[in-house]
């Protein structure tokens, strides 16, 4: 049975792999990548890797599928796409491709079966820290380093979207897109969906510490309802330049290291969380890592500012 | 061992300071935001050395107090708190000598510039302490996000373009070693380098997981023949941005390579791994310096010899023929070339930037007068040239005598010529730089602030500095090798 489902998610993965390289448009592979996004979390759902399948369908589909859209539409404005690769070109690629995946097959075929794992030690400490879903624990306490840093990987994104700008734009806000004035039914629909998802939000930000969900899924889910917001016109993007922008982007880092110092004091280890406290503590410092990662994902999607005295 | 918090906050005081710089945008200056930061940086990097040297052990420390292979682990051993040190040698001269508070109020050269430059330095730091494959991971991640950043920073069309294809170079690097990584973690469930030297086996997935990590590595540090987004990518950038690319960025994926095949799987030299990364080094060292003699600027001849000077790096694989490699004159050699040339390098850029603030060019054939009119940073130039073409004193020499030295006695006669040769080339391309500056000549110089020559004149003399080390295997480079596994929490 499981087999059956298996291979039924893996049919429409293939399919839709073909679809996008072999589409007429850009924009047609574009809604492919869409669709594909949306199977490869099914698949990931499958392996009962919900975390991945929800990160997937917020990042893999969702959000890199709509900076590509964005980045399609501006191109066809700015700059001719030149033409599309040669047969020669595409079957080279083509072999490359299948060359590079019988490797990983023959490579992932010869990793040990059962594979070795350090599932059960990353349960055993999760009474200590008041939570029940151990991938939450790999994120905030075990691996907490990581986590950190790469928000500091995002805000480090930020910047360099940034300078990509014009000089005159470094303090403003993005164009608003689209430029025109946006169709009734996806201002209707932004009205239906911002209050609903937000609450859906919150769902997942609180149910992360026992199952699958947490503040990375919570925050993409708000970063994407705030630019369904800006593209209906509801709400305006993000301005870069200090403000409250900067506050929220520098907040999350900030609260995290303070969170560390103040286990230092109290455990004598940096970054640890103390026993009675740690479950609040965590609360707090996800939130404040939430708001870090909601503005850097809607500024990284909404692009460089523009300058502001030319508009 | 002995624990200490310090490689901690030497990793997260630069990230404190970029959210300071976000926070206060528009409300304080970037440069003076930044300045106490990298005041605190220089005063870590120097405790962590002298800590290191005091104690002769390890700085270690084990992250909200769980071992690995659950936790992380950072540790600062010789090698870790020689490069920290370089690190912020580097990043207090590039500082210097691009701070210019005059000029109007940050934008994206100023506020752009400094943020990055600080997100660079805990990157770096992390690169050079961290202990866990994923972790190694991260640091890369923060340091090609940033370096490509910091190569756009000028805003042409060229910064764009090489930027993009840096870009695209660093996320292919970093695809293969991530894929990597997944391997290991399959085969071995632990990411921990001490952890996976007590298990870890030359069968064919790790071998190939390695070798995945190493491609990808490569293409970070721009070794042949993965080297073609380095050059544009230093022509367009700012010469403080290309001064740390040079002198720091290449390094730290370097580092890593070297971690993987001595601290991870240590593999004997005669097996093929040491022999090819040495082989493409050689072809690195030949190829970029002919290179370099041809180019017109001077900023990409610079670029062309930092492609010849990191094929010198290579070299050290084969010539760490003993049981504790640590303990062979070829990682004495290597780890002083990576230390020299970074000085040189960074002094070198610097001191180009300079020239191209005088004279509002830098074509390498119309320097004429520039002897007589900024003398203090052509002696700089000169001086981190010497280092480059491996003349005493200097680092550069030391640590080619010290290849040299290794390369005959492992009998690699091959090694031998190509570190002669690169030599000779590298002496025609500086000699040939020299040559036009001391012509005579008297063209329209720019002003160039005098604190800002002498910041590169220190940078260089530094280089030359390094020359007075003592001519064989350095007790500091060996300390906390071998690994060992963090057992308990003391």
């Amino acid at each position: 049975m499981n087999e059956l489902l298996a291979l039924a998610l893996a049919f429409p993965l293939v399919l839709g792999a073909l679809f996008i390289v072999l589409a007429a448009s850009t924009r047609a592979a574009l809604f492919g990548f869409f669709a594909f996004g949306l199977f490869l979390a099914l698949a990931w759902v499958e392996l009962e890797a919900i975390d991945v399948a929800l990160t997937e369908a917020a990042i893999g589909g969702g959000a890199t599928g709509l900076l590509l859209l964005r980045l399609n539409a501006r191109m066809r404005r700015t700059v001719s796409l030149g033409q599309p690769a040669g047969p020669q070109l595409r079957i080279v690629a083509g072999l490359l491709a299948v060359l590079v995946t019988l490797v990983l097959g023959a490579l992932l075929l010869a990793l040990p079966d059962p594979a070795p794992s350090l599932a059960a030690a990353t349960v055993e400490p999760l009474p200590t820290l008041g939570i029940s879903n151990p991938i939450t624990a790999v994120l905030i306490a075990y691996r907490a380093l990581d986590t950190l840093l790469e928000i500091a990987v995002l805000l480090i994104a930020v910047v360099g979207i940034r300078v990509m700008g014009a000089e005159r734009g470094w303090a403003g806000r993005p164009v608003p897109w689209p430029a025109a004035e946006p169709s009734p039914a996806l201002v209707f629909l932004a009205r239906l969906l911002v209050p609903a998802g937000l609450v859906f939000a919150v769902y997942l930000f609180w149910v992360g510490a026992d199952a699958p969900g947490g503040k990375f899924q919570a925050s993409t889910l708000v970063a994407a309802l705030w630019l369904l917001a800006i593209m209906a016109g509801l709400a305006p993007a993000p301005r870069t330049g200090g403000g409250w922008t900067g506050i929220a982007l520098a907040v999350g880092p900030l609260a995290f290291i303070a969170a560390g110092a103040i286990g230092l004091a109290a455990t004598g280890s940096f970054l640890a969380w103390p026993e009675p406290v740690a479950k609040p503590m965590i609360v707090v410092v996800e939130l404040a890592l939430a708001a870090s990662v909601v503005v850097a994902l809607v500024m990284l999607v909404a692009g460089p500012p523009e300058p502001e005295a030319g508009r | 061992m002995t624990v200490s918090l310090l490689p901690v906050w030497a990793v997260l005081a630069p990230v404190i300071g970029l959210c300071a710089l976000l926070l206060l945008e528009g409300r304080l200056r970037p440069e003076w935001v930044a300045a106490p930061f990298i005041a605190i940086g220089l005063y870590l990097s120097i405790s962590i050395a002298y800590e290191v040297i005091s104690h002769e052990a390890s700085l270690v420390y084990a992250l909200g107090g769980w071992l690995p292979p659950l936790g992380l682990t950072l540790r600062a051993d010789g090698v870790g708190a020689v490069l920290l040190a370089l690190t912020a040698l580097v990043m207090v001269g590039v500082s210097i000598c691009a701070w210019a508070p005059a000029d109007g109020a940050g934008g994206r050269g100023r506020s752009g510039f400094w943020a990055l430059l600080l997100a660079l330095w805990s990157a770096l730091n992390l690169a050079f302490i961290a202990q866990d494959l994923f972790n190694f991971f991260v640091a890369l991640e923060m340091l090609s996000f940033s370096a490509v950043a910091l190569v756009a920073l000028d805003g042409s069309r060229d910064a764009l373009t090489a930027a993009l294809r840096y870009l695209l170079f660093a996320l292919a690097g970093s695809v293969l070693y991530l894929l990597g990584v997944g391997m290991i973690y399959g085969r071995y469930a632990v990411l921990d380098l001490a952890g996976l030297r007590e298990i870890a086996q030359a069968d064919p997935v790790t071998l190939a997981a390695l070798a995945l990590m190493t491609v990808g590595l490569m293409a970070k540090a721009a070794l042949f023949p993965l080297h073609l987004w380095l050059p544009p990518a230093h022509a367009s950038a700012p010469a403080p941005a290309s001064a740390v690319l040079s002198a720091l960025v290449v390094k730290a994926p370097f580092l890593i390579i070297l971690r993987l095949w001595v601290d991870l799987l240590p593999l004997s030299a005669a097996t093929a791994p040491p022999q090819i990364l040495a082989g493409l080094g050689s072809v690195a060292i030949l190829l970029f310096s002919i290179l370099a003699l041809r180019q017109q600027r001077l900023k990409l001849m610079i670029a062309y010899s930092t492609l010849a000077q990191i094929g010198y790096l290579f070299l050290m694989f084969p010539l760490m023929p003993g049981p504790a490699p640590w303990l062979d004159i070829g990682w004495t050699g290597g780890i002083l070339q990576l230390v020299s040339h970074g000085i040189a390098k960074a002094a070198m850029f610097l001191a180009a930037g300079l020239i191209y603030e005088a004279l509002g060019h830098d074509r390498v054939s119309e320097l004429a007068g520039l002897a007589r009119r900024q003398p203090m940073t052509l002696v700089a130039f000169a001086i981190a040239g010497l280092s480059l073409m491996g003349l005493p004193p200097s680092g550069g020499f030391i640590a080619k005598l010290l290849l040299l030295t290794a390369a005959v006695e492992a009998g690699a006669w091959w090694i031998a010529i190509v570190v002669l040769a690169g030599g000779i080339l590298a002496a025609f391309y500086v000699f040939r730089a020299l040559g036009s500056a001391l012509a005579e000549g008297t063209p329209a110089v720019a002003p160039v602030a005098l604190y800002r020559q002498g910041a590169v004149l220190a940078l260089a003399l530094c280089a030359l500095a390094l020359g007075f080390v003592p001519l064989r295997p350095f007790a500091l480079l060996a300390i906390g090798r071998p690994l060992e596994a963090m057992e308990a929490l003391p």
